[in-house]
């Protein structure tokens, strides 16, 4: 299960509305063992496309840096998808790298409605898992 | 001559846990040999034909080494290098 903040909530879709329709992606930052969002960072998509998504290296490096620094660790990886399912693809699966993160999808391919759910990647394997919006 | 090596949790379990290890070369290539020879199989994961793999990132200090000189990247004691895997996926 998810439970994150309803601003954080708020600004994963507000980034993924901005970038439309190229794929936005970013990071929720929380204290390390606490399973916690708390901090929000938007990351640039080196790619700029629409129909992936790829952290520039450098920027993560800093970012990553900066949580150990911090003593936090990623809680919440997002990206967007612009035209189809909020639901992992193959490639999203084969780069699901932080086995502790939530993996959050958020779809933009209706402009009314946004789609945002969450999942385990491990191993290979996809948990989709209930998201519940905290005050 | 000790090169501080800083290992991401997905590759941990090549080195039984540890998320930094110790290796020794003057390249960042014989130092991936070098760490090969203590953590088998870890160096597979970081290279393949081509060098460096696409999607792992590997840093000499704060720099990519792709915008260094790869795996010819001189490394020396004192040097710390990281391994992040990219972050990236996509619609299909």
């Amino acid at each position: 299960m998810l439970t994150i903040p309803q601003d954080l909530r708020d600004k994963i879709v507000a980034h993924a509305r901005a970038d439309h329709p190229d794929e936005a992606c970013g990071v929720l930052a929380g204290p390390s063992g606490t399973d916690r969002p708390e901090r929000f960072i938007p990351m640039t998509n080196a790619a700029r496309s629409p129909t992936f998504y790829e952290f520039d290296s450098t920027e993560q490096f800093a970012v990553w840096k900066e949580m150990d620094d911090r003593d936090e660790e990623p809680v919440v990886i997002y990206h967007s998808h612009t035209a189809t399912e909020a639901y992992p693809s193959r490639t999203d699966i084969t780069y699901a790298n932080e086995p502790g993160a939530h993996y959050v999808l958020v779809s933009t391919r209706d402009p009314t409605i946004a789609e945002f759910r969450s999942y385990r990647i491990r191993e290979n394997e996809v948990t989709e898992e209930p998201v519940t919006v905290a005050e | 001559m000790a090169i501080e090596v800083r290992i991401p949790t997905i590759l941990r379990t090549y080195t039984d846990g540890a998320k930094q290890v110790e290796g020794t070369g003057s390249t960042l290539g014989e130092l991936l040999a070098d760490l090969d020879r203590k953590h088998g199989g870890l160096r597979e994961r970081l290279v393949d034909d081509g060098g460096l793999r696409r999607f792992v990132n590997v840093y000499l200090n704060d720099e990519d080494v792709r915008f260094l000189a790869g795996l010819d990247t001189p490394v020396k004691d004192g040097d710390t290098v990281t391994v992040l895997p990219a972050v990236a996926g996509g619609a299909f």
